[in-house]
């Protein structure tokens, strides 16, 4: 089976590629990229023109809902959105039911995202036992199965020992922990970001700090153990000091921003809809405009969508009864398209660096470039198409999206996994 | 100027002082029917009215259903604690449920912000917030608003201290948003933890110390200490709240000359007013509670279609 992918833009920032030129993919790898290549004719051609053509996105912080909440999300349907979203690669985050905390369930992720067929899944496990930040997860088991990192995602490991053994234990396996840094204490019975917002709207508040501590006690505790600490979905402009410092300092840190968070500030929570209800909150404008800052001068390591779909019944209800979460993986590419790249905010090799090799490097995979001999994962982006968002056309069973009805410009074109053609213009192929 | 165009009154916060002089005027002639003998106007005759409340309520709950009567709607209350919302309902069927049954206005408390938003883009009956979660109060503040414009002539103006948790009161937050459309001069005076955040930037001044909080104050507005909110470490102890915040006689002296005192009520006494200051002729605590019935009733009418000029005749 022969693929090619002619007269695109490829940009592939992992081997400083950024040209028009031709893609040859045969038995689902890449054999060639070159300018007009020369082919033998019985290649599926697949016209780029106009279009930029990067390797497969990753997004390593999703939630599939799998074992266990199927009503939200299964390894099937979120494969198919993430195809659809330009995804080639997602990893699971191991708040399920049971938890990914031991070989078996990893396993089962992993074995049930092969056969979805749509794109690589990857299980994230849990640091503590039932995600109850007491008791280490069988880590070096969860390896063995397939796991790619660590996280009691959802939820802080509260307790600072049970953090620092996680990290020991975690370097000794040459995996990184993946926090989710919230002071519980802090952020308590909040709803929406502390702020003049919230004080307008008549919603308890949680303060940015309630962030910004538990990362500088992470950061901390890297540099105590050498450990590699990956700070989840960091949403203010204080944590990002905190990185900042933490890089420069030599410690071993890197960082995801979410697309919501570059993009959406706690004033639209104005209208009490829960779609708006996530954690970390939606900030306010100087956060906002502090991420989009640190993405263009190349702080944030990679950008992650924290797909979290819900059923409507969790969703359907008051602000303070709704789940936080959105359903992002549809929507990340054109979001980031729409409102920073054609924006001028970010440059687009920048862009897809921080959903390709950016990711790629924080897991250490063997994933996000378009280097010959490698599995073809290819996402084409059309940078001038216009669609609306629309909800009932995803893929995801998760609705909840704050993005509901916005006009975004630069959606995913095409996704090809291991030389298949996945998704296209928006739907499974 | 009618209330055709708004569906519901779900908080002041986006209510124009246009509409809050409506409802304040209307109320005027709504306040004699209310002091007849014969206390009723076939006004709202064939209307429905039904309360739900998710929380308890002595005064709102009844007010609303008393304004109702007097204008001659049909008032029906759901007691939350003895229907299906105790089998796990959802807010949302329980509401439909109740809309199928025909009344034209709803009125919802709700310990949750933002519930009777949500109640009203998903029901065709007209919503009226009677209080959500720590967010809006608005029939509350339009009775304030009332009782000050009854003694004082105007609200234009007027230096008004609201005293108390002012980050857990719905009743601080409508009146601020009232109340600023008035020009009048806002404080608030509270312990520091109970003060929300960047609240200057809604136009009022902030004060820990209660004395020159109240300095020339033409209006102390004193809220109630609701010890079923102050979980966490908010302020050490009832006494050291009163040692602190306690409004007494001795207080008013260092107010306007003509001070007066307001309370949303259940007062706690000797807690955060004094009982002396709370029986004197300048706490018009229980003027509130009249006016609150004439308030509601000029919502009531407005919001049910009525003309001004039918009731004042």
């Amino acid at each position: 089976m022969k693929l090619l992918v002619k007269g695109g833009r490829v940009i592939d920032p992992g081997n400083n590629v950024d040209e028009v030129c031709d893609i040859l993919i045969i038995n689902s790898k890449i054999s060639a990229i070159g300018r007009d290549l020369r082919v033998d004719g019985d290649e599926d051609v697949i016209d780029a023109k106009g279009k930029i053509v990067c390797p497969g996105f990753i997004d390593i912080h999703a939630h599939f809902r799998d074992p266990g909440y199927e009503h939200k999300e299964d390894i099937i349907t979120g494969s198919r959105a993430a195809a659809v979203g330009g995804f080639t690669t997602v990893c699971c985050m191991p708040n399920t039911d049971p938890v990914i905390h031991n070989g078996p369930v990893a396993s089962y992720v992993k074995r049930k995202g092969e056969a979805a067929g749509f794109i690589n899944v990857l299980p994230i496990g849990s640091i503590t036992k039932n995600l109850e930040g007491e008791e280490l997860s069988e880590m070096a088991e969860l390896a063995q199965a397939g796991c790619i990192g660590f996280s009691d995602d959802g939820k802080p490991v509260m307790r600072s020992d049970v953090m620092r053994h996680a990290l020991e234990y975690a370097h000794m396996l040459n995996l990184p922990i993946l926090s989710h840094c919230e002071d519980l204490n802090l952020s308590r019975d909040g709803l929406m970001h502390e702020g003049y917002y919230s004080t307008l709207y008549g919603l308890q508040g949680i303060p940015a700090e309630a962030e910004e501590i538990m990362i500088a006690r992470d950061v901390e505790l890297a540099a105590l153990t050498g450990a590699h600490l990956h700070v989840c979905h960091v949403s203010t402009k204080g944590a990002l000091h905190i990185i900042e410092e933490a890089k420069s300092s030599g410690a071993h840190v890197t960082c995801e921003v979410t697309p919501h968070h570059l993009t959406l500030t706690d004033e639209v929570v104005g209208t009490y809809d829960t779609d708006t209800k996530v954690n970390p909150p939606l900030r306010s404008e100087n956060h906002v405009k502090a991420l989009v800052r640190a993405l263009s001068e190349g702080l944030i390591d990679c950008i992650a969508t924290d797909h979290a779909p819900h059923n409507v019944e969790s969703k359907d209800c008051e602000y303070a009864k709704a789940s936080f979460g959105i359903s992002g993986i549809e929507t990340a590419v054109a979001v980031i398209m729409d409102r920073l790249v054609h924006t001028g905010l970010l440059d687009i090799t920048e862009m897809v660096r921080l959903f390709t090799v950016g990711p790629s490097r924080v897991l250490s995979l063997d994933l996000g470039t378009l280097t010959p001999e490698r599995k073809a994962d290819i996402t084409i982006i059309d940078p001038d198409t216009i669609r609306r968002v629309d909800p009932t056309a995803f893929q995801s069973k998760g609705k909840n999206t704050p993005f509901n009805g916005m006009e975004l410009r630069g959606w995913p074109w095409m996704t090809i996994s291991g030389g298949e053609i996945v998704a296209r213009e928006g739907r499974l192929a | 100027m009618r209330f055709d165009r708004r569906k519901d009154l779900l908080g002041l916060r986006d209510v124009t002082r246009e509409e809050i002089e409506v409802i304040l005027e209307t109320a005027v002639p709504m306040k004699d029917i209310i002091r007849r003998d014969m206390k009723k106007v076939p006004a709202l005759r064939g209307k429905g009215i039904i309360t739900v409340f998710y929380e308890n309520s002595t005064r709102t709950r009844t007010s609303f259903e008393l304004a109702g009567k007097y204008l001659s709607a049909d008032t029906s209350n759901l007691g939350v604690s003895t229907s299906s919302v105790q089998k796990g309902e959802s807010l949302k069927d329980t509401i439909k449920t109740i809309e199928m049954m025909g009344p034209d206005v709803l009125v919802m408390r709700h310990p949750s912000s933002g519930a009777p938003h949500y109640v009203a883009r998903n029901t065709g009956m007209r919503v009226i917030n009677a209080g959500d979660g720590i967010n809006e109060h608005p029939t509350q503040a339009l009775l304030d608003m009332y009782s000050i414009r009854e003694r004082k002539g105007t609200l234009e103006g007027l230096k008004v201290a609201i005293v108390g948790d002012i980050l857990h009161s719905r009743v601080a937050r409508s009146n601020i948003f009232g109340l600023s459309k008035f020009g009048c001069e806002l404080r608030v005076i509270g312990p520091s933890t109970l003060i929300p955040p960047d609240v200057e930037k809604l136009g009022v001044k902030t004060y820990g110390n209660l004395e020159s909080g109240l300095k020339g104050a033409d209006v102390i507005n004193v809220l109630r200490i609701q010890r079923e909110r102050q979980h966490g470490a908010l302020f050490p102890s009832i006494d050291e709240y009163r040692e602190l915040y306690m409004v007494t006689p001795e207080h008013l002296a260092l107010a306007a000359d003509d001070a007066i005192v307001l309370h949303p009520g259940p007062m706690n006494r000797g807690i955060e007013i004094s009982t002396e200051l709370a029986e004197s002729p300048r706490c018009v605590v229980n003027e509130q509670v009249s006016n609150g019935v004439a308030v509601r009733m000029a919502v009531l009418y407005l919001m049910l279609g009525g003309g001004r000029d039918e009731i004042a005749g």
